[in-house]
C-alpha cells in the first residue's frame, strides 16, 4: 500500500463503522449465495460469513478485539432477540399447553444425549480432559454454556467456540437429517432444532415455520436450565 | 416502535438484575423472554407494534451470531492441537441429539393427540 492509503486504512481500521459495515456485507453475500444455491443449508450465510471476515481480518492483520468495536452493535442485538422471542412463543401457547409433559420430556432426553455423547466421543478419540469438561456443555446457550465449562474446569473460550460451531453443525444438517428419520411434526422438528444447537438451531427454525421457530426457542430456554443442572450431576456420577 | 422497543430492553434488562440477584444459571435475555411472555398471557394479546419488532428482530436471528463466529477464529490454534476428537464429537453428538429429541418429542406428542 501507498502512504496515503496506508493513512485511509488505518484510520477506518480504528472506526467501528468499517467492521460493522464489513459484517453485514459479508453476510448479505453469503444469503445471496444461500439464495443462489436453492437455499442449500449446507450454504450456511453465517459460516460462509465468518470464513470471509475470519480471512479478511488474517489478511490485514486486525486482531478481534478491533474488530468487535463495530461488530458489538450487531452482537448486542442477539439480548433483544431471545427476549422477542417470547412473541412466537405466546402465537403458539396453546400447542405449548397441549403438549408440556412431552416438552420436557424430550428436552430433558436430548439434554442427557448431547452431553454424554460429546463428553464420551471426545474421551474415546483421547482428548485432554480439560477438553471434554470444555465440549460437555456445547449444545447450550453461550452464555450459560461458558459458565458451566468454566465452573467444571473446562477452558470457557474453548466451549464459546464448540457451541458456535456446534449451532452451524445443526443448522446445516438439522432439517435434512429431521426429514431422512421421518421427523415431519413441525413441533418435534423445533424442539430438536432447539435443544440441539440453541440460538443458530432457532435461527434456522424459524426459517421452516412459525411452530417450528416457538419450539425451538422455547427448547433453547429449557436446555440451558437442563444443561446447567444435568452437567455437573453427570460428571460428579462418571469422572 | 421506539415504545416496544423500550420494553423488549426493560424485559432484559429485568432479566440479567433477576440473573445477578438470583444467581440461576441462565442469561439475562432467557429470563427476558420469561418476563415478556408472561406479560403477553396478561395482557391476552400481541399489539401490532410489538409484533412487527419482533418480526424484524428475529427475521435475521442468524447474523447476529456472526460476529461471535469471528470470535471462535481466536481459538483456532486451540482446536487445531486435537481437531479430530474436538470435530468428531461436536458434529456426531449434534446429530444424535437432533434425532433422540426429535424422536422422544414426535412420539409422546402423537400419542397424546390420539
Amino acid at each position: 500500500m501507498t502512504g496515503e492509503l496506508q493513512t485511509i486504512w488505518v484510520y477506518l481500521a480504528a472506526s467501528p463503522l468499517l467492521s460493522l459495515t464489513l459484517t453485514l456485507l459479508a453476510y448479505i453475500a453469503g444469503q445471496w449465495l444461500h439464495e443462489k444455491s436453492g437455499q442449500n443449508p449446507l450454504v450456511n450465510p453465517v459460516l460462509l460469513a465468518v470464513l470471509a471476515l475470519v480471512a479478511l481480518l488474517t489478511v490485514t492483520d486486525t486482531d478481534y478485539a478491533s474488530y468487535f468495536q463495530g461488530a458489538q452493535f450487531v452482537h448486542f442485538l442477539l439480548g433483544p432477540a431471545t427476549v422477542a422471542l417470547a412473541i412466537p412463543l405466546y402465537r403458539q401457547v396453546h400447542r405449548v399447553k397441549d403438549s408440556a409433559i412431552a416438552i420436557i420430556v424430550a428436552v430433558i432426553c436430548g439434554s442427557l444425549t448431547a452431553v454424554t455423547t460429546a463428553v464420551a466421543i471426545a474421551w474415546a478419540l483421547g482428548a485432554s480432559e480439560q477438553t471434554i469438561l470444555s465440549m460437555a456443555p456445547k449444545s447450550a446457550t453461550t452464555p450459560v454454556a461458558m459458565g458451566i465449562a468454566e465452573q467444571l474446569g473446562g477452558l470457557p473460550s474453548l466451549t464459546a467456540a464448540a457451541v458456535i460451531l456446534t449451532g452451524i453443525v445443526g443448522a446445516m444438517a438439522g432439517s435434512s437429517l429431521l426429514t431422512l428419520v421421518q421427523i415431519r411434526d413441525s413441533r418435534a422438528r423445533g424442539l430438536a432444532m432447539g435443544v440441539a444447537s440453541h440460538g443458530i438451531g432457532t435461527a434456522r427454525a424459524l426459517q421452516m415455520n412459525e411452530v417450528a421457530g416457538a419450539f425451538s426457542g422455547l427448547a433453547m430456554g429449557l436446555n440451558a436450565l437442563a444443561t446447567a443442572v444435568l452437567v455437573p450431576v453427570l460428571l460428579r456420577l462418571f469422572w | 416502535m421506539l415504545n416496544f422497543f423500550a420494553l423488549i430492553l426493560a424485559c432484559q434488562l429485568a432479566g440479567e438484575v433477576f440473573v445477578v440477584a438470583t444467581k440461576v444459571p441462565l442469561p439475562g435475555p432467557v429470563i427476558g423472554m420469561v418476563i415478556l411472555f408472561l406479560g403477553l398471557l396478561l395482557k391476552g394479546g400481541v399489539p401490532d407494534g410489538l409484533q412487527k419488532l419482533g418480526a424484524g428482530l428475529l427475521s435475521q436471528l442468524s447474523l447476529l451470531f456472526v460476529p461471535a463466529g469471528v470470535g471462535v477464529m481466536l481459538h483456532a490454534e486451540l482446536v487445531g492441537t486435537e481437531l479430530l476428537p474436538i470435530a468428531v464429537s461436536l458434529v456426531v453428538s449434534t446429530l444424535v441429539t437432533l434425532v433422540v429429541t426429535g424422536w422422544v418429542m414426535q412420539r409422546l406428542s402423537t400419542r397424546a393427540g390420539q
